[in-house]
């Protein structure tokens, strides 16, 4: 399909969407089978005061783009069988790379007593720290929605769940890999040098079609949320590597490389308490194995705010062990503190602050986020990020002028 | 003599009250008002016994001092767990407002110890275990706080009987009770038991300052599997604040075959 007729087709269906608004439909066929259309459609402004930096980059000081994320789901055996479909889509002003549309769930589902198991499509969450998500590692992230990681593109796989009084265990099979996602040309918040996807490279002769597998095993046991992990396959952090386009530019060429690793994820909660740990050994062909981990906690001041709202405080360290081998993080040792505002009004307020910093560069990034209910089906977000102190030596460097707010609007349907 | 005269008046006054009512025991001659409170709240324990599991759905309507309404729309799963000792577990996923759809809450309600409880965050697809020292706050923003709506276990609060008082068309016990559990927002909570089926009627919750802060009116009762008594509609009243919440119940239905297994962290990822 065109990217001119995407686009198109892509703001129609918004257009459609907003016009139609209560569009959310669910019906019960008969007893037994169930169906339900829901989703949102959202709009993105994003203001970046500082002129850009890199070549070709385009200053956007003012950045508009439009998101839409239908959902499907169709249930039948009441609800032991299920089937989802959660495509995605985003129009973005100026950058061709951040206009893309993804599937993020296609899968079926089917639920059994003491086991279940999940075909197509998925995403799948591993983790507790806030700050950084080291362990989570089933899905790619999908790099150009946001710095923050979260986002993440549909990973196909097979996953078989067990579910036994002495924990659960998911055993996976990764049949095909999904590229990490870049910003183009034109866009902020890339490397000084655009990240060439067309060119990406394998250590695995069977590329992208290479077969990887994971194992979980996660339990509870009192006041402990346990989780341990083993992953073997085609890395979701590639490295990047100079090169050269078709027309003789010099380019990064992602590098992804086969890898082993385990991983322990552990959460206390006692009292007022959420104590965190998250941990990972690493081992691959091109560079040397590593260790990784963040730990920290949350403390959660209840009713400090007017008897109702709470404020917690975050801590987290992170401490990462690689060489300049390995693909590159900006957590090699690094420290965040953070605040959240809960304010349990009827309209869900909620705030997250924190801050970034590496106590021996001195370099800092600030991230707020901040979000509220308008009505039934509109909410608002605020999000805000700021570098400071961003040193060569540091991998946001071409980012340090890349400081934006972003207001997104929601319509959920 | 004076004591023998005293205590044949005793023998007397026992044996008119045995013929009076004898539902009383000999004992209740010498019953405290603790014993009474304890009693009744022990018949109303009883009467809810071997539940084993329901689902309902839910409606919640948030009213502001201003009269301007917030609806909430939620489904609701309960496990019974039998004994004295362990609460029930129960499943609550939302499905309005629109944002908050598909969020879900795992809680294991616990008698003395906190509750055990976890959250479910479709849009990350993670699941977070939430701390539960916050029983005193107020559940999705409403007037009901997490404590009014965790599974009522009897050895939650002492007890101390109060009166017989008229409650609409039934006659009441009111009766006082003192959370035993750490946290509680409350010094006090008086209920209206009413004397023909020990359902609850009415409570009012008083406050860490001992005043009056909330009063809870439950009306519109069903009768399910031929004993267990539910009310359909469940109106809060902050004093304090003038903010409302009327919570509505609707498909009820008990026995519907639920398991363990649909209560943990792996069946709250999938809860519909």
């Amino acid at each position: 399909m065109s990217k001119k007729l995407a686009k198109s087709l892509l703001l129609t269906s918004c257009m459609a969407t907003l016009s139609l608004g209560g569009l959310s439909q669910s019906v019960v066929a008969d007893d037994d089978t169930y169906f339900e259309f829901s989703g949102f459609v959202a709009a993105d402004l994003r203001v970046f005061p500082n002129d850009a930096i890199q070549t070709g980059q385009e200053d956007q000081t003012l950045n508009s783009s439009i998101v839409l994320q239908p959902e499907m789901l169709y249930e039948w055996n009441d609800g032991d069988d299920r089937i989802e479909f959660n495509p995605f889509a985003r129009l973005d002003s100026h950058d061709d790379e951040r206009s893309h549309w993804d599937i993020r769930e296609l899968n079926y589902l089917h639920i059994n007593d003491g086991w279940d198991v999940v075909v197509g499509a998925d995403k799948v969450f591993w983790g507790v720290t806030e700050s950084r998500h080291l362990v989570d590692i089933i899905n790619q992230t999908d790099a150009v929605e946001d710095v923050d990681g979260e986002d993440k593109l549909g990973q196909p796989m097979i996953n078989l769940g067990v579910q036994q009084d002495w924990g659960n265990i998911n055993a996976f099979v990764l049949p095909y890999f999904r590229e990490r996602t870049f910003a183009g040309v034109d866009g902020r918040l890339r490397g000084s040098l655009v990240v060439d996807t067309d060119q990406a490279v394998y250590e695995s002769s069977r590329e992208e079609k290479h077969v990887d597998y994971a194992l979980r095993y996660s339990h509870v046991v009192g006041d402990w949320d346990l989780g341990a992990a083993y992953f073997r396959g085609t890395s979701r952090d590639p490295r990047l590597v100079a090169g050269t386009d078709g027309s003789g530019n010099t380019v990064l060429i992602p590098h992804y490389d086969l890898i082993d690793r385990a991983s322990i994820d552990v959460q206390a909660t006692i009292e007022e308490w959420l104590w965190k740990l998250e941990a990972i050994y690493e081992n691959a062909d091109n560079y040397d194995s590593f260790a990784a981990m963040t730990a920290g906690f949350e403390y959660s001041f209840f009713g400090a705010i007017d008897d109702v709202g709470d404020i917690g405080i975050l801590l987290e360290y992170h401490y990462d062990g690689r060489n300049d081998l390995a693909p590159a993080t900006m957590f090699d040792d690094d420290i965040f503190v953070g605040t959240r505002l809960t304010l349990n009004d009827e309209d869900d307020t909620s705030f997250l602050g924190g801050v970034i910093y590496d106590p021996s560069s001195k370099a800092t990034s600030f991230s707020v986020e901040a979000e509220t209910r308008l009505s039934d089906f509109w909410s608002i977000e605020l999000e805000g990020r700021m570098y400071q102190n961003i040193g060569k030596e540091e991998l946001l460097y071409s980012s340090r002028d890349d400081d934006h707010i972003q207001l997104r609007l929601t319509r959920y349907f | 003599m004076k004591s023998f005269k005293k205590l044949g008046f005793s023998f007397a006054a026992l044996g008119l009250l045995a013929l009076a009512s004898p539902l009383l025991s000999s004992t209740a001659i010498a019953q405290t008002d603790e014993e009474k409170g304890l009693e009744i709240a022990t018949e109303w324990d009883k009467r809810d016994h071997g539940f084993g599991d329901s689902q309902a759905t839910m409606q919640m309507v948030l009213v502001n001092r201003h009269g301007e309404e917030s609806k909430r729309e939620m489904r609701q799963k309960v496990l019974e767990v039998p004994g004295l000792d362990i609460g029930d577990k129960s499943l609550t996923i939302f499905d309005k407002p629109r944002d908050v759809k598909g969020t879900a809450f795992l809680s294991f309600a616990k008698i003395l110890d906190p509750d055990d409880q976890w959250l479910y965050l479709p849009a990350l697809k993670r699941v977070k275990r939430i701390s539960s020292k916050n029983k005193s706050g107020p559940f999705v923003g409403s007037e009901f706080a997490f404590e009014d709506l965790s599974a009522n276990e009897l050895k939650k609060y002492t007890y101390k009987y109060l009166r017989d008082e008229k409650c609409g068309d039934l006659e009441c016990f009111v009766v006082e009770q003192y959370p035993t559990y750490e946290n509680s927002g409350y010094t006090k909570t008086i209920v209206w038991y009413d004397k023909d089926e020990y359902r609850q009627q009415k409570t009012e919750f008083y406050d860490r300052k001992k005043t009056l802060l909330k009063t809870l009116v439950y009306s519109d009762f069903k009768q399910y599997l031929g004993k267990h008594w539910r009310a359909h509609k469940m109106d809060m009243e902050n004093h304090q604040t003038g903010k409302k919440t009327h919570l509505v119940f609707t498909e009820f239905e008990f026995q519907t075959g639920l398991k363990d297994g649909d209560f943990n962290k792996n069946s709250l990822k999938r809860a519909r």
